[in-house]
């Protein structure tokens, strides 16, 4: 057979059926069925009429919540800072703002850990509000980075014509910048909301005690339970889905892709 | 006034994000064992960094990792990017959607799925570090694929066609001119899987070896621990981590900057 | 072309190609035959999407016919790979390999065949001094001008000793001037090489100046090959004379033997067409006289002029046909002027039949009218595709909103489905016979309308010459097709 280019994608095409296809059969599979293989609905209804793992769903959302509006609300002023300023070494602010993402995220929290410990003594006290700061810390570049990428990308005539029709600089914010910066937010929350409801670690890494819903995996990892870890991360994906489908952020945007090096 | 607020939130969002780091890599230089506690200047802790063997193994065997695991990555993520660039459409959007799963999924789901298929239906033992090595590629191929993807679609087309015509055989035009063309993406493409598999914690959790760790694995066990000199340690190790990505981002500015300067006298 | 030892060998030969593409079925190039000879400069002419690309790709091997056959020095190549044809292509933007240095680009195809090391600096030196850039073998392409970059792909196709140079649109990135320089070069390196150049472009002039064979093609087929001469005086159709230069372009009809009309008058000729015949003739700018209204064969009101440096550009308006000329004496915006054609001025080309074609309106409600009468006729069917939105734009299958102001729709009927009625009101349009041919079963009648046109009808009965009728074309016998 002639060497063709089409055939360089096989290798490729092979591991992502075997390694992200088939895992995630093999999940649905698990997750309708009990330790004898038999089909159930068992772990499903067991799930939803759990008082403690539907308030471990609540309590995930309310934690995802909280945090993407607080690094919104901190992010988006400094990213439209950093775009619209002059500066000359614009490039190299922007990276001290992204570098944190390159520090190992265990390291970083540890640190976080130390400070909050001296600050409030014993960090058990306040796990929401915990909880919010260790994940806000963790993930505040990643809301940054795409932010500051669609509004520096921002066409400036267009605000420039803003101005031509009559718009004053607030005007042009309200109706130019902020809409069309829109897509940058949607990417960063993102890359913000699902890591919030599942990144347990930080959790525990800040001597929280509660659950969220990532945590449910790792408790059922740890007690060798396959069928009801698989129908939390199945729950886990539909929510993924779902929110990929409300943003549109499948294809395109991919602020951790687009922050090589 | 407009610009002096604008200053100080700027001051204070920096504050937010390096003053834990600061403070750690302050106290590293210390014998203290909590922060708050003023002690005197100590280098106990970069020396239990470089001599102890559980921690020299552990940052070793994560290097390891990320390269391997970058490089097996980086190869089938940039020759599947190549492929599917130059497939039919029907497969290009296949693989591009594939691709797509494991960038918008949780790790901990993407984690704890490849340990199910591996470990308990395939019964691959986590001590051959295969399931971790997979798993590592699985996490870094697809943002591979994504930075080498907009590279081939940049490139002029008739580049391929024009080495053809001068009598390249197709693997020939690729290695000689195609795989050129896209080496930015690649290269990023590989400085990108190594962070993400340094990085990582969840996917190694659930894919590792039990006596294998990685920094972050090890990190996290030890703040449950309560080994002070190990979690001193960790805080010289944080301060070294810190100063290495510091002098990579600089060197990688001033490489830029530079680029920019040669480039200029031949737009203006 | 110096020395032929063989005359009149064909170096490449295309049979009945046809290439239609895979995934939407839309035909490029349609039965496709052509003869090139050695050394000749052949250009392939069309606007864009005409196949031209396409064909020239066939011949390099980046796209193989759906059918037929390629031929170079009588054997087939039809399959065989780019880098397995000696033949090297120039491509639209250069195509130089921007991670190489001047030097390697150009001896990129000599490394291919193992060429050794001496005997490629040799070349690539003096290919660099064929096009006149010695020492730039270290300059990084980026640092060359378009004008540079141009002769570099040149001399990278040409150091490979190709048996053809394909050229695709190589100047059409490059500013007039550059352009006009690099046409003299080119054909100075053909003259001097004697390689066979295929030469892809849609300018016009480029290819007048150029070539030695002209392909003109339109909509994937070739409408005429010739010489340049033979291409601008004697064009084949109505297309190629559109194409080919500026041209007057009118429909008209054989009023007898060497006679026409056309344009509202009727006009002595050179052509022997039989009488009765749809004709097209063509009338080239510089063969339009300008008179005193009363010396011209028709007249008409000078609606603009234009300065073009040489001459003058005058556009008349005479009834409902626009003529342009080209004089060197002014005239000024409203003067009325007479129009004279000398015969041999006057370019009569067959329309194939007796069938009548005419321009149909498009209302402001999307609805097509003729002579201020509704067609019941479906505009948004004749757009492939086309849907009618809600505030009545339509729009083709691509979800585009189509131009009206950019489309004509013509209407065509046969001799046969036309009645003549007495009732003229009856009629779609009303006119004069102006002709009448005796044809052995039926007569064929000339009828001049309001509208300036001439319609043919066929009738068993005999009608008198300058009857004033009706003409009954009903719209379910009419076909339409639309023009952009």
């Amino acid at each position: 057979m002639r060497f063709s280019r089409k055939n360089l994608g096989i290798p490729y095409m092979l591991f992502l059926i075997l390694f992200v296809i088939a895992p995630l059969a093999v999940l649905v599979y698990y997750a309708f069925t009990n330790g004898s293989g038999q089909f159930t609905l068992m772990n499903f209804i067991g799930f939803f009429t759990n008082p403690n793992t539907v308030g471990t769903l609540f309590y995930s959302l309310a934690i995802a919540a909280v945090t993407t509006i607080v690094c919104v609300l901190l992010a988006y002023p400094l990213a439209y800072i950093l775009a619209t300023s002059h500066f000359r070494a614009k490039s190299v602010i922007v990276m001290i703002f992204v570098m944190p993402m390159w520090i190992n995220f265990s390291l970083r929290i540890t640190a976080l850990k130390e400070v909050l410990t001296f600050l409030e003594g014993n960090l058990a006290m306040h796990p929401f509000l915990n909880a919010v700061i260790g994940m806000s810390y963790d993930f505040l570049p990643f809301m940054i980075l795409p932010i500051y990428t669609t509004i520096s990308r921002l066409d400036r005539s267009l605000l420039e014509a803003a101005a031509d029709l009559g718009a004053d600089e607030k005007t042009a914010f309200w109706k130019v910048t902020l809409p069309l910066s829109m897509p940058g937010v949607i990417s960063g929350v993102s890359m913000v909301f699902l890591p919030a409801m599942t990144n347990y670690v930080v959790l525990d890494m800040l001597y929280n005690s509660t659950y969220i819903m990532g945590s449910l995996i790792g408790s059922y990892f740890s007690a060798y339970n396959w069928h009801g870890g698989s129908m939390i991360a199945l729950i886990l994906l539909a929510f993924i889905c779902l929110f990929t489908l409300l943003t549109g952020t499948g294809e395109d945007a991919n602020p951790r892709g687009g922050s090589a090096l | 006034m407009k610009k002096l607020w604008k200053s100080i939130f700027f001051v204070v969002m920096l504050l937010l994000l390096y003053l834990p780091i600061l403070i750690l890599a302050v106290y590293s230089f210390t014998d203290a064992t909590t922060i708050g506690t003023i002690r005197g200047f100590s280098l106990q802790n970069y020396v239990t960094l470089f001599t102890t063997e559980e921690l020299r193994t552990m940052i070793f065997g994560t290097l390891t990792l990320a390269v391997t695991s970058a490089l097996i990555a980086t190869i089938l993520g940039s020759l599947g990017a190549i492929g599917a660039f130059y497939s039919k459409e029907r497969v290009k959007t296949a693989m591009s959607t594939m691709n797509q799963i494991p960038v918008i999924n949780a790790d901990v789901v993407t984690g704890f799925s490849i340990c199910v298929l591996m470990v308990v239906v395939m019964r691959i033992s986590k001590d051959t570090y295969i399931p971790l090595l997979i798993g590592h590629v699985t996490l870094s191929a697809p943002f591979v694929f994504l930075n080498v993807m907009p590279k081939i679609q940049q490139m002029d087309s008739s580049l391929y066609e024009a080495a053809l015509d001068l009598g390249a055989t197709p693997f020939r035009a690729l290695k000689q001119v195609v795989i050129p063309q896209i080496m930015p993406g690649i290269v990023s493409g590989f400085g990108l899987a190594i962070t993400l598999s340094l990085d990582d914690y969840f996917i190694a959790t659930y894919t590792k070896p039990a006596m294998f760790d990685t920094i972050s694995t090890y990190v996290v066990n030890a703040t449950k621990g309560s080994q002070t000199t190990i979690k001193t340690a960790l805080w010289a190790l944080s301060t070294v981590i810190f100063l290495i990505v510091i002098l990579v981002v600089a060197i990688g500015n001033y490489r830029a900057i530079q680029e920019e300067k040669r480039k200029e006298p031949v737009h203006g | 072309m110096g020395n032929e030892t063989v005359k009149s060998e064909n170096i490449i030969e295309l049979r009945h190609v046809m290439r239609q593409y895979d995934d939407n079925g839309f035909i490029a190039v349609h039965d496709f035959n052509l003869e090139v000879k050695r050394g000749e400069f052949v250009t392939f002419l069309g606007p864009s999407g005409c196949g031209k690309t396409t064909t020239l790709r066939m011949i390099a091997g980046f796209d193989i016919p759906t059918s037929g056959e390629i031929l170079l020095n009588g054997k087939s190549i039809t399959s065989l790979p780019p880098y397995e044809r000696p033949i090297n292509t120039v491509f639209q933007r250069y195509a130089l390999f921007p991670h190489m240095n001047i030097y390697d680009n150009i001896a990129f195809g000599l490394r291919q065949k193992k060429v050794a090391k001496d005997v490629i600096d040799r070349k690539v030196k003096r290919m660099l001094s064929l096009v006149d850039l010695e020492g730039f073998e270290d300059r990084s392409v980026s640092t060359l001008s378009g004008g540079q970059q141009q002769r570099i792909a040149i001399a990278r196709a040409l150091v490979n000793e190709p048996e053809i140079l394909l050229l695709d649109e190589p100047l059409g990135a490059l500013d007039l001037k550059m352009r006009q320089e690099m046409q003299i070069e080119l054909k100075a390196m053909h003259d001097r090489l004697g390689i066979t150049f295929i030469y892809v472009t849609h300018d016009q002039e480029e290819a007048l100046t150029m070539s030695d064979k002209i392909v003109v093609m339109s909509e994937g087929e070739i409408q005429q090959i010739g010489t340049p001469e033979d291409i601008y005086n004697e064009p084949k159709n109505a297309f190629v004379a559109d194409f080919i230069g500026e041209s007057n372009i009118f429909g008209g009809i054989m009023t007898g033997k060497l006679t026409t009309r056309f344009c509202g008058g009727e006009f002595v000729c050179v052509d022997d067409v039989p009488e009765g015949t749809h004709i097209t003739a063509v009338v080239r700018p510089e063969d339009v006289e300008i008179t005193k209204p009363e010396n011209g064969t028709i007249r008409g009101v000078v609606t603009a002029v234009i300065f073009k440096g040489m001459h003058y550009e005058i556009t008349i308006q005479s009834g409902k046909n626009e003529i342009v000329a080209r004089s060197t004496r002014s005239a000024n915006v409203g003067d009325r002027v007479g129009i004279c054609l000398e015969p041999d001025g006057i370019h009569i080309m067959i329309a194939e039949d007796h069938t009548n074609t005419f321009q149909v309106d498009i209302n402001k409600d999307y609805r097509l009218e003729y002579n201020g009468q509704l067609l019941h006729a479906s505009l948004t069917k004749l757009i492939k595709g086309g849907k009618r939105q809600e505030d009545g734009t339509i729009i083709d299958a691509n979800g585009e909103v189509i131009d009206l102001s950019r489309i004509r729709v013509m209407a065509s009927i046969q001799p046969e489905d036309i009645d003549m009625t007495d009732n003229q009101e009856e009629g779609l349009i009303q006119g004069n016979i102006s002709n009448l041919i005796y044809l052995g079963s039926h007569y064929l009648y000339i009828i001049h309308t309001e509208l300036e046109q001439d319609f043919a009808v066929y009738d068993e009965d005999l009608w008198n010459m300058g009857d004033r009728v009706g003409l009954i074309m009903p719209t379910e016998k009419m076909s339409f097709t639309i023009k952009k």
